[in-house]
């Protein structure tokens, strides 16, 4: 069970990043459990200055634009 | 316009398994490259072409227009698309938190300068205006210096020097980026130095967090060649319809205004002029994309040159929209001395440019 955190503010690219962390942990079966934080303090707090961000396990391992797939499979695997 | 479809299957190197190998990307872009130029240089006879099936009469003001139009609709696509392909590639190479920990507890002047400059190359998209700023200053990043990177991101961008720098000339390009870095530069200084940050909404001045430690990324020819891709196809994407209602605009202004009818309503003469386009600037939400052809059809009508970038900087730089995102972290009154102080340089820039015998 893997903990998995998506910050952002509710942007197109946030919604995209987390349906992508979705699709990749159904198809390498990996449970997830996934959090989408949006409070901008909240983000703020995790030390990121660009969004989308993503944190695995509780750590930053992604902040700014769309994740790489391979880069995903690579954090949950 | 897809080079991955171009390219041919190749064995991996030996070693080198895991890394896609550039060559096809390169020789993809070089390609990509190629056929724009064939297109662009077929745009002059392909637009008048065009314009002779239009049912209307050769010579009229309508005529005018539909020439105009349909020579800069596609002029304008190809440049923007080629300009952002370039600069998402460059872009690859910064982020913001890598210009972050550059900024970070720089003294101001140098913090300003720097922080303009790379508001020009950093990946920045207003809807993460707020992220941004709250990661920057919590990480020790002076509040002026912010700023100085907040006025240039949107202001100085590939977009508006790619457009000027393809229908206005290289001269006013170069001008272009110069007073703009200029007016990011000391107006975050003179912010820094009026120390507001007591005007910051009081959850983020108490914020303070660091900076997170992220994996390196190492990113291949591939990558950046698809970010650039990427970007192209995102800000194209996204640009597009202000891009054509910007030509359009432009447009009707080159067939219907008279030469040199702007000059005593936009030109040097009229003192109030340049203060009036920044305060009509300000609430008009455009991009780079849209305002551009304006700012050609205009100057080709005898408006003044500071007057004209005047009002482009106060479009871009001062938005509405990003005024109201802002006010999630500012109070009312820092935004307004943002504006106040923003909005000073450019008039200033309006009056020094329409003063210069150029």
């Amino acid at each position: 069970m893997k903990d998995v955190k998506v910050l952002g503010s509710g942007c197109k690219r946030c919604e995209q990043t987390a349906a992508m962390l979705e699709q990749e942990a159904a198809r390498l079966g990996v449970t997830i459990r996934l959090e989408k934080v949006t409070d901008y303090a909240a983000i703020a707090a995790w030390g990121i200055a660009s969004t989308p961000g993503i944190v695995v396990d509780g750590k930053v391992v992604h902040a700014g634009g769309l994740p790489k797939l391979d880069a995903i499979a690579g954090w949950l695997g | 316009m897809c080079p991955q479809s171009a390219i041919p299957e190749v064995p991996p190197l030996v070693g080198l398994a895991d890394e896609p190998p550039a060559w096809p990307w390169l020789v993809g872009t070089g390609a990509g490259l190629l056929a724009w130029g064939l297109i662009y240089s077929q745009l002059v006879p392909a637009s008048n072409w065009a314009a002779d099936l239009l049912p209307l009469a050769p010579g009229s003001r309508m005529a005018e227009a539909a020439r105009f139009f349909l020579y800069d609709a596609p002029k304008v696509l190809l440049l923007l698309t080629l300009v952002v392909f370039g600069m998402g590639v460059v872009r690859s190479f910064f982020s913001p938190e890598r210009t972050r920990a550059m900024l970070a507890g720089r003294r101001e002047g140098v913090g300003n300068v720097l922080a303009a400059s790379l508001g020009v190359v950093t990946p920045f998209c207003s809807c993460s205006a707020v992220p941004l700023f709250i990661g920057f200053v919590s990480a020790g990043v002076p509040l002026g210096v912010t700023f100085s990177f907040l006025i240039a991101a949107p202001m100085v961008n590939e977009i508006a020097l790619g457009l000027l720098f393809a229908l206005v000339g290289w001269q006013v390009a170069l001008l272009y980026l110069g007073v703009g870095l200029g007016v990011a530069i000391s107006a975050g200084w003179v912010i820094g130095r009026l120390h507001l940050e007591h005007w910051l909404e009081a959850w983020v001045r108490d914020l303070r967090t660091g900076a997170a430690a992220l994996p390196p990324v190492a990113l291949t020819v591939a990558d950046r060649v698809r970010a650039g891709l990427e970007a192209m196809r995102d800000i194209v994407g996204r640009v597009w319809p202000w891009m054509l209602a910007g030509i359009a605009a432009g447009a009707l202004i080159h067939g219907f205004v008279p030469t040199g009818a702007l000059a005593s309503i936009m030109g040097a003469e009229s003192w109030w002029s340049v203060p009036a386009a920044v305060a009509v600037g300000i609430p008009m939400y455009s991009n780079a994309a849209g305002i551009v052809p304006v700012v050609e059809a205009l100057l080709g009508k005898g408006a003044a040159l500071g007057t004209v970038l005047a009002f482009m900087m106060a479009v871009t730089a001062l938005s509405l929209p990003e005024m109201i995102i802002l006010r999630k972290v500012l109070t009312l009154r820092l935004i307004a001395v943002f504006v106040g102080v923003v909005g000073i340089g450019i008039v200033a820039v309006g009056y020094l440019f329409n003063a210069l015998p150029l």
